[in-house]
């Protein structure tokens, strides 16, 4: 059986990295988590037969669970949420590479090297880090924990705690047996996972949802090399390595390092300093505001994250399709970070049934910005403060956006008056070209389309 | 069976792989490859699954448990999750 074993997990390795490689492309894509889904299970049902194993009864209980939990929370969550459900799919990974590290820790030292002992250590800590900090970055975007929260001296306070874990992991390979210092390091890991990321501001939890799940991807492997489980090491790793890159890339596209992401709080620039930029905001009732889309012949669309929690994709696409029976050119325009991740909007408005085609990105769209007759930001704020171009000062200054700005005329639905998620005052707001409507999305959308209708 | 410095060997060529898989992809599938990455380590069940079958004290059966079902939400959950978006996806291919 043995050797059976070891087939299926070269198996499962193999389909894990082609269909990742198949998801790399939006043709393929679909069949790539239905071939990675094939591997999880050839690996898995192998495993039943591992040899001297017991636990049967407690084994296949938490798997019925386990599953039944996920699959009815992953399949009823709106598309909306998806971005927090990763988070918290992501964290229990963590979790279950942490679970294996405490078990090897608490039979101590016997039958391992120190050198595996110091593997599951490492494995344990960035696998807990990666559970608490995905359940607090969960309860962020799910608005269980409203703000961010920072205290004085936040960052020696962390990493004494980080310290201290550290130094009692290095003392864990020197036990005969785990015992209490096990559950201590445990503790401070799992503190110290929630501190570290309940200061950080909600614009940069795609960056930090996409580390951890290159931090778990990590651990799954550290741990792969404790159990000599190649499967585990392999599938592991590549994740560790393809999340690390995907981490950089969307720092980058937000123009900010991780390291800011992580230990400089967002919300620090004193908001006062960019406040009083441009004039008063100017609000236009629905009807006009669709009589000036429904006359002009170029429209852009940017949608961000407003348009998620209204869930006005679909209403959006009903009023572009009405926009381009008159025959106006309607083109949606997405920032990298629009939303709480990249590709947040896309996959959303390709939800409603949006065509590739009228999709474009920021680098392809914002050349066009001075022909555009009407660009309607729904829902979005940071990613279209043109700020970011002109004051120094600001902590989004550098950031690439959509030049919006540019635009003959700006129309922009918002909610209320209040500020975007990195909490600094928004100057394209102020513009004489730019007029406010006042509302939640979809309702606001909604009366767009009449308007449009009524002509 | 896997030892010292091949098992650093395997490790350099995963990660190599893995980098070179996501190197050139377009941004709107960041974050369906997010989510199907998520899926892929959810083969920490397997691993879960052997810790639990080899616990013997009462307490490590218990944190076996806590390992085994925390892994399969990760694997369960990371597909239907993955496979919902890109579902989204073919759709809008097909539908025009």
């Amino acid at each position: 059986m043995g050797a059976v074993i070891q087939i299926s997990y070269f198996l499962a390795a193999a389909l894990f990295i082609l269909g990742l490689k198949r998801m790399s492309s939006p043709v393929t894509a679909r069949d790539g988590i239905v071939w990675a889904g094939a591997g999880m299970l050839v690996a898995t049902v192998v495993t039943f037969f591992w040899h001297g194993m017991s636990n049967y009864l407690l084994m296949i209980l938490a798997i019925a669970v386990g599953s039944s939990v996920a699959w009815i929370s992953g399949k009823r969550v709106a598309m909306t949420t998806m971005p927090q459900m990763i988070a918290l799919y992501n964290g229990m990974g963590g979790g279950a590479a942490a679970a294996i590290a405490a078990i090897e820790l608490l039979r101590g030292t016997d039958g391992h090297s120190d050198a595996t002992i110091g593997l599951a250590v490492v494995g344990g800590l960035i696998g807990t880090v990666s559970f608490s900090g995905s359940l607090i970055a969960f309860a962020k975007l799910q608005g269980l924990i409203k703000r961010s929260i920072v205290f004085p001296l936040q960052q020696p306070f962390n990493l004494a705690i980080l310290g201290a874990a550290v130094v009692i992991g290095a003392l864990l390979p020197f036990q005969e047996s785990g015992g209490i210092l096990v559950f201590v390091f445990f503790a401070l890991v799992l503190a110290f996972g929630v501190l570290m990321t309940l200061p950080i501001g909600g614009a940069d939890m795609p960056v930090v949802i996409s580390l951890y799940n290159a931090l778990t991807g990590l651990a799954v492997g550290l741990e792969g090399f404790v159990l000599n489980n190649a499967a585990m090491i392999i599938a592991g790793t590549v994740v560790g390595a393809a999340g690390s890159l995907l981490t950089q890339l969307m720092a980058r596209a937000m123009n900010r390092s991780i390291a800011s992401v992580l230990f400089g709080a967002f919300g620090h620039a004193p908001a006062a300093e960019i406040a009083g930029e441009g004039g008063a905001l100017k609000p236009i009732d629905a009807d006009d505001a669709g009589i000036m889309m429904a006359y002009s012949s170029k429209v852009v669309v940017v949608p961000g994250y407003g348009m998620a929690v209204a869930q006005a994709q679909h209403k959006i696409w009903e009023l572009a399709e009405l926009l381009e029976e008159r025959g106006v050119r309607v083109k949606f325009a997405i920032h990298p970070v629009a939303g709480r991740m990249p590709g947040h909007m896309n996959v959303l408005l390709a939800e409603a049934g949006v065509s590739y085609d009228k999709i474009y990105d920021l680098d392809e769209i914002n050349p066009e910005f001075p022909t555009v007759d009407v660009a309607l930001v729904i829902g979005a704020n940071d990613v279209v403060n043109p700020v970011a171009r002109t004051n120094p000062q600001s902590p989004i200054y550098g950031m690439p956006i959509l030049n919006t700005d540019q635009a003959k005329n700006v129309l922009v639905i918002k909610r209320g008056q209040g500020r975007g998620f990195s909490g600094i005052e928004n100057a394209l707001f102020g513009k004489s070209h730019t007029r406010m409507l006042y509302g939640d999305a979809q309702n606001m959308v909604s009366k767009l389309i009449q308007a449009v209708k009524r002509l | 069976m896997i030892e010292g410095f091949t098992a650093l060997y395997i490790f350099m060529l995963a990660a190599f792989t893995g980098y070179e898989v996501i190197a050139r992809v377009p941004v709107i599938l960041h974050t369906p490859l997010m989510s199907g990455s998520n899926f892929i380590h959810g083969i920490v069940l397997v691993g879960a699954m052997v810790a639990l079958g080899h616990a013997g004290t009462g307490l490590e059966r218990a944190i076996g448990f806590f390992g085994v079902l925390l892994a399969s939400m990760n694997a369960v959950g990371g597909y239907v999750v993955t496979e919902r978006m890109l579902d989204m996806f073919k759709s809008s291919k097909g539908g025009r």
